[in-house]
């Protein structure tokens, strides 16, 4: 067992786990996307409500979805440990100069970026999730069956400004952190191969940009009536 | 051509350190900057000062000694040593800030130099091929393709200069350690040892203090021997399946 403790206590070790989890965490995203965007459907929220309800009961979904959360606590909590370490591999007195020109602005904040989205997660948590678990969130009957109505209050809090403009300053972050963080992973993970390269590349970057821009069209979209 | 140095000056080891600034008005655009730096001493030492302290050895750019962190970059601005950096890279009459490697495992000795030994012990860790006595084997016995030969060329070519850990804003020696586990790796006579090298090189890397690697590739970019990352990619592939597959490595001698 030791060895297991050795693997997972060097840097190299615990940046498999920043990478398998980064990598899971982009999985969910692109569900949720998914989900979301069913937002857009012009049909009083009703598709979206009904596969909220799905997600919120379906048991192997609710197995995934405590996973998920452990996920972004032993990401953010590796990260932490990692960036510590990190910082102190500097020594005490750091440089003068600094000139930016060798690596990517994302490259170097991923910390900062994850942090973003770490505060976010919780504020989003709180205005939803916890809503539509334990709050007095108000339902609609769809066909003889009760369904909690999410959309409604999506509804509501996507008319609310400066909401909507944290969203969207949120979303942005987490396409820098995924600019780098994408292709990151693979390369920690020791994917790192002439034949592959441009696609795992163009797949990162893509990625980076569509999802976090769809993500933030809809508040976007529903704030505007579009 | 005439410049402004601001040098980090520090008497030891454990002595605060801090910059002084010299105005150097007899340079040539033709001067290696350790050439300039030369002059410069040399007029410190007839005011009866204190010259600066600097590494440096062979000046053909392949010691790797010569460390100075130039206006923000390893060996200043052109990805090669600061021996084979000239003045005519930079502007009359322009301010140049040289700074030591900035690293808890690099610590400075003075002025500009620094202990780089924690290399030699990552190095003395399994940077090493073990050679037993015998005959001596013909030298195309082993088959080895052209192609693999020239990518293990390739990762051999690093000098052991420290620029990636100065700089990696994790102070990560990964792009080094990264480039010695691959020069063996990648041959047929580095295979014996292959699991137990990468083990033991990155468990002595750890435990010098280095950083962990955040993939921001700024050791690439400023390497002299650009050393590619794809070496860090094998050495976490290396790694990770020696961990999960060989034997116990327990380090010591039998009874
Ligand atoms: C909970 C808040 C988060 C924090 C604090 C955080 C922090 C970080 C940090 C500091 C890194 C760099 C670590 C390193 O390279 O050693 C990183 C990498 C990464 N993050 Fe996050 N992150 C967070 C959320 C997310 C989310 C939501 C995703 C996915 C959508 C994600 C995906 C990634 C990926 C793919 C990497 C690259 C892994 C690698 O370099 O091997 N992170 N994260
Ligand atoms: S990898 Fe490049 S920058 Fe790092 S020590 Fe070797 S030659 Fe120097
Ligand atoms: S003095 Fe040897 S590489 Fe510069």
């Amino acid at each position: 067992m030791k060895w297991l403790i050795d693997l997972f206590s060097s840097t190299l070790g615990r940046k498999v786990l920043m990478a398998l989890t980064g990598l899971f965490l982009i999985l969910f995203l692109a569900v949720h996307l998914a989900g979301n965007l069913q937002l857009l459907k012009h049909d009083g929220g009703r598709a979206f409500n009904v596969y909220a309800e799905f997600m919120s009961t379906n048991p192997l979904i609710q197995v995934i979805s405590k996973g998920n959360f452990f996920f972004i606590l032993l990401h953010a909590g590796v990260s932490l440990g990692l960036t510590i370490r990190n910082r102190n591999a500097r020594g005490g007195v750091g440089y003068a100069v600094i000139s930016g020109k060798s690596s990517i602005w994302s490259s170097r904040n991923m910390g900062i970026l994850g942090t973003v989205i770490l505060v976010f997660i919780v504020i989003h948590l709180k205005d939803f999730w916890a809503q539509m678990h334990w709050g007095g969130i108000e339902t609609v009957m769809y066909d003889g069956k009760e369904y909690r109505d999410l959309s409604k209050l999506v509804a509501y809090w996507f008319h609310v400004g400066w909401y909507v403009a944290l969203y969207c300053f949120c979303m942005i972050a987490i396409g820098f952190h995924l600019w780098h963080g994408f292709i990151s992973a693979f390369q920690t993970l020791g994917l790192n191969h002439p034949k592959y390269n441009p696609l795992i590349h163009f797949v990162g970057k893509a990625f980076a940009i569509v999802v976090p821009a769809l993500f933030a069209w809809i508040p976007l979209a529903m704030y505007f009536n579009i | 051509m005439k410049i402004t140095l601001k040098v980090w000056r520090q008497k030891s080891k454990d002595a605060k350190g801090e910059f002084k600034t010299y105005q150097h008005d007899h340079v040539s655009s033709d001067m290696s900057f350790l050439e300039m730096m030369d002059v410069l001493n040399t007029q410190l030492i007839k005011k009866g000062e204190e010259p600066i302290h600097f590494d440096h050895d062979c000046r053909e750019g392949i010691c790797g000694m010569c460390s100075m962190y130039i206006n923000g970059q390893p060996h200043g601005p052109l990805q090669t040593t600061t021996c084979q950096l000239h003045m005519r890279t930079f502007k009359d009459g322009e301010t140049i800030t040289v700074e030591p490697w900035r690293a808890q495992a690099f610590p400075v000795i003075k002025d500009l130099v620094v202990d780089r030994s924690a290399f030699d012990r990552i190095q003395q860790a399994g940077g090493y091929v073990s050679v037993n006595t015998g005959g001596v084997p013909d030298a195309n016995v082993i088959p080895i393709p052209k192609k693999i030969a020239d990518e293990a060329f390739d990762a051999a070519a690093c000098i052991g200069c420290g620029a990636c850990v100065a700089a990696c804003k994790n102070a990560s020696a990964m792009l080094f350690v990264s480039a010695k586990v691959s020069q063996f790796a990648l041959l047929p006579q580095g295979h014996a040892e292959r699991k137990e090298r990468v083990e033991k090189m990155v468990e002595q890397m750890d435990s010098e203090g280095f950083g962990s690697c955040t993939n921001t590739r700024a050791c690439e970019a400023e390497c002299p021997k650009a050393i590619s990352v794809a070496n860090i990619a094998r050495m976490n592939r290396e790694y990770f399946s020696a961990m999960v597959s060989s034997y116990e490595v327990k380090v010591g001698g039998g009874e």
